[in-house]
């Protein structure tokens, strides 16, 4: 009798284990169709939400998105799934019965692999009139650019004026002997703004040449440079310009850190104890975009909710909530972006195609050169 | 093993006998076992199922890749000896703990234990903070070394395997205090005492009566440690530096960046299969070491420490703790009260005040009350839905220890209790990351859509981490309860469930309330799978601590060191609280 149970409960979870492969065999694997599963021409009820997946950083005033709302009727729900590029995956595995209605915050880093998954529908929003052509760079509209940031370093004023020095003036300088064991960096296989970096670094440096990219990152190697995970445990724990007060007085970061340490200093600071490090080659521009997800069952709204990203008030919003740039050129910018957020003069540029291309070919030289 | 030969003889010889006489196999009893591992098959095994089918749909290229890859066998080989090394070091710590806490009575003690068992909740990047506040080369400790010594370098510079072998002991301490300290605790004195009549010396007594007797408990809290350890993702890569990597790093890598999900989940296998041979391992050597016992209260068996050598011990014991544990997390708490540098006061509650309010008029504005309440919601749910199934998992398992000696399916029936032992062990050992996406596809099915927003969805995950703490607590006493109690209660008119009730609950609820507390803990602290699958609207306190670190500024660094220390509270709070829950008429 027992081990008839036994055994029963052993066919019961092998059952159970077992099935995906029974009643699903062939690849593609997952889900019918989202379409299949609504009567063609159906209408939602008019209550239902538009959702909106979008990454933890992702934020946005409550007044402006209850302005959205009493204006246009459509509720919004945000699922926020992780950092930008768990964000992005779960999209593409999700992408036959997707999980919202529009995907904000894939990035000019992943954007190649966002089109090529072929997540988005195109659409040509009036709002992109306002928008630089340089932002755009999905010419199919399938991603509309919404802000922009720049990955640069950051270095604590404090720290450099009591070691009587200035900040470095190039990024050779930093493989230098007398910036040894002054820099922390971020693991590009794990952090977007590690990853923007090291893209700064291949652009400036190039792959060819005298003295490539590599040759630069052997160096920075030999001088100690810090590798830290993510950006949080890099700023907070090892940078000394931060309210951690860790022990190294470069780091890298965004160009509105700086800023971001004014506003969020309770009215204490009235300068920021960091500064950007604006050197040639020294920055990379992370465009942010949003699209409207093949498979929508709302996409009117969805177009609705893009075009209002692109407008005015939400352009407005974007600085104090995000601390990045509007991709709206004449939006007014907070009094503590006009003081203290700086724009570099020359941001390294590459093409998404080839940063899709190269980045597993990157990454993996990155770190057999600095962490093996 | 003498005494187990002792205990067996007075029971019914072998052959098809079955040493436990409980409720008749029943429909009732297997409806019992079907809910742990129907839990399992559709919680754990299903998604991942799901995301390896997907994963492998186009081949087992990415397979064959990986496993020729040399690196990935080093990074095994790192990871596997890091974990080792953690665990001999967390055992050889928190031993002597488990026996003051289980044999001495003194000031302190609940709170210490509460203590102990907070770092286990503590988000990795916050433990990293809190290190640094203390041993980083402006730490305080360093300072203080400086200024009293007058050097000119930091002295302790921490980094690399210490630094990781260290945090290990920090979380893991806990499990050994509790798993250890709670079996030895209802463990009777007055055998050691026999020994020592009989003319054993203290150390023999130990080494041949009162360990061979732990050893299941010690093995369990080993087991878990080295699971720990061994998928440990943000201690070895935030304290131990980037260099290095364990195989759920590269698993993070291969999906988040490369989207290499074949390569990813063949990691993935790698180290589900590491934890399933080490859980098998543990399951037969486990079920030879059980020994029924006569469980004591633990009223009869801990008293206050009377000689100077007693004194001494517990002394050192609470030192330990103190500056082990205790330190860096006082250091955390001294850090969130700490006022900018500048003028005016040198302490302030502004980090605390500035929680409620919503400065930046953001949507996603959460209340730290609303925080804790999720928290507390969801560690409350897990710790009731982790018993539930918890309990009848764990008989279903101490029954594998007890197979009878002889029989034509003995060996089929053992190795079947092994598995599934291993089974229930395997989703602490399962890269979150894989196990994420698992259930990303697994709920993209049309009819399954709705649990994506359901509040139980986190429950229901954290329950699978919870369960393998729970069956570890409870097993070895279940092992170790002597049968004939029960009997004769049953002899006695009692009927089975009043039997259970009066007779085995008294008896296992330490080991309960040991589950319950590390299913509570767990759910506090679960980090990973939370991030992926809260809603905006509720976020957990570890989650809104992750979101105050993810922007620049002093408010926002206090604030998160504000929640952390508010963290530290409730869950102090809470396992004091469990601790107070017994059964009525229970003092055991």
């Amino acid at each position: 009798m027992r081990r008839l149970i036994a055994l029963c409960a052993l066919a019961l979870l092998l059952a159970a284990c077992g099935q995906p492969a029974a009643t699903r065999p062939t690849p593609p694997p997952i889900i019918t169709p989202a379409a299949s599963t609504v009567p063609a021409g159906a209408t939602p009820a008019p209550s239902a939400p538009l959702v909106v997946m979008t990454h933890d950083s992702f934020n946005v005033s409550e007044d402006v998105l209850a302005a959205f709302t009493a204006e246009t009727g459509i509720s919004v729900e945000f699922l926020k799934t992780g950092d930008a590029g768990t964000v992005l995956n779960q999209a593409i595995l999700s992408k036959d019965a997707p999980l919202a209605d529009v995907l904000f915050g894939v990035d000019n880093t992943f954007l190649s692999r966002a089109l090529a998954a072929d997540l988005f529908v195109p659409y040509a929003s009036p709002a992109l009139a306002a928008i630089p052509a340089e932002l755009q760079l999905d010419p199919s509209n399938r991603l509309l650019p919404v802000d922009f940031g720049y990955v640069v370093i950051n270095y604590d004023k404090a720290a450099l004026a009591a070691a009587g020095r200035t900040p470095p003036t190039s990024l050779e300088e930093l493989a230098r002997p007398e910036w040894r064991g002054q820099l922390v960096v971020q693991n590009p296989a794990t952090s977007s703004p590690g990853l923007a970096f090291l893209l700064a670094t291949i652009a400036h440096f190039g792959e060819d040449g005298g003295y490539t990219w590599q040759d630069f990152w052997r160096d920075l190697r030999a001088n100690e440079v810090y590798v830290a995970q993510g950006w949080s445990e890099a700023y907070y724990t090892q940078f000394s310009g931060s309210s951690g007060a860790g022990p190294y007085p470069l780091v890298v970061s965004y160009a509105t850190s700086p800023a971001a340490e004014v506003f969020f200093s309770e009215g204490k600071l009235s300068e920021p104890p960091t500064g950007n490090l604006l050197v040639p080659g020294g920055s990379f521009r992370q465009v942010e975009f949003v699209g409207i997800l093949r498979g929508t069952r709302n996409e009117e709204a969805a177009r609705r909710f893009v075009d209002f990203m692109l407008q005015p008030a939400f352009q407005a919003d974007i600085p104090l909530q995000m601390f990045v740039y509007p991709a709206n050129p004449a939006t007014p910018l907070p009094e503590v972006f006009q003081q203290f957020a700086e724009v570099p003069a020359a941001p390294a540029t590459l093409a998404p195609e080839t940063i899709e291309q190269r980045r597993e070919q990157w990454i993996s030289a990155w770190t057999e050169i600095v962490l093996r | 093993m003498k005494l187990d030969g002792q205990a067996r003889s007075i029971l019914p010889p072998g052959g098809g006998a079955w040493p436990v006489v409980g409720i008749r196999p029943t429909i009732g009893r297997v409806l019992l076992y079907a809910l742990p591992l129907g839990f399992l098959a559709i919680f754990f095994c299903y998604p991942l199922v799901a995301i390896l089918r997907l994963s492998f749909a186009g081949g087992v290229g990415g397979l064959l890749q990986a496993l020729g890859t040399g690196y990935y066998w080093q990074v095994l080989a790192f990871t596997t000896g890091q974990a080792a090394l953690s665990t001999l070091l967390t055992l050889a710590i928190g031993l002597p703990g488990a026996f003051v806490f289980a044999r001495y009575e003194f000031p302190g003690k609940a709170l210490l234990r509460a203590m102990a068992g907070v770092p286990f909740v503590m988000p990795t990047v916050v433990v990293a903070v809190a290190f640094g506040a203390l041993l980083g080369p402006r730490g305080l400790l360093n300072q203080a070394l400086q200024a009293v010594f007058g050097l000119a370098t930091p002295p302790i510079q921490l980094g690399g395997l210490a630094a990781v072998l260290l945090a290990h002991v920090f979380y893991n301490y806990t499990v050994v205090l509790r798993l250890v300290g709670g079996f030895w605790a209802n463990l009777d004195p007055r055998l050691e005492q026999a020994a020592a009549v009989l003319g054993a010396s203290r150390r023999r007594a130990l080494l041949s009566v009162t360990l061979p007797l732990l050893a299941p408990a010690v093995g369990a809290a080993a087991l878990l440690v080295f699971i720990f350890s061994f998928t440990s993702f943000g201690v070895i890569v935030i304290l131990g530096g980037p260099r290095l990597a364990t195989l759920e790093v590269e698993i993070y890598r291969q999906t988040a960046q490369l989207l290499r999900l074949d390569v990813a989940a063949t990691l993935a296998l790698i180290q589900a299969a590491c934890t399933l041979l080490l859980s098998l391992a543990y399951t037969r050597l486990a079920a030879r070491a059980a020994v029924p016992l006569e469980l004591q209260p633990r009223g009869l068996t801990a008293r206050p420490p009377r000689r100077a050598r007693e004194r001494l011990l517990v002394g050192a014991t609470m030192l330990v703790l103190t500056l082990l544990l205790g330190a860096p997390l006082a250091a955390l708490a001294l850090r969130s009260l700490l006022a900018p540098p500048g003028a005016g006061p040198l302490f302030t509650l502004a980090a605390y005040t500035a929680l409620g309010e919503n400065r930046t008029g953001s949507a996603f504005f959460v209340p730290p009350t609303v925080a804790i309440a999720n928290s507390l919601r969801i560690a409350t749910t897990t710790t009731a839905l982790a018993l539930l199934v918890g309990i009848p998992a764990a008989y279903l398992l101490a029954r594998g220890g007890q197979a009878p000696q002889r029989g034509p399916f003995t060996r089929l029936r053992a190795g079947l209790y092994g598995w599934t032992d291993a089974l229930f062990m395997l989703p602490l050992g399962t890269s979150a990351v894989t196990l994420g996406l698992g259930y990303l596809v697994a709920l993209s099915v049309p009819g399954l859509a709705g649990l994506r927003t359901s509040p139980w969805l986190l429950p229901l995950l954290h329950t699978l981490v919870a369960l393998p703490f729970v069956i570890r607590a409870l097993v070895p006493v279940l092992r170790a309860r002597n049968p004939r109690q029960r009997e004769a209660a049953a002899v006695l008119g009692a009927t089975p469930l009043a039997a259970w009730l009066r007779v085995e609950l008294p008896q296992i609820a330490p080991a309960l309330a040991t589950g319950a507390i590390f299913a509570f803990t767990v759910s506090l602290g679960e980090f990973g799978a939370t991030l992926l699958l809260t809603r905006p609207d509720a976020p957990t306190l570890p989650v809104m601590i992750f979101r105050f670190l993810g922007q620049p500024g002093a408010l926002n660094y206090g604030q998160a060191l504000a929640l952390s220390t508010i963290l530290m509270l409730i869950t102090a709070a809470g396992f004091l609280l469990l601790e107070r829950l017994r059964p009525p008429g229970g003092e055991f």
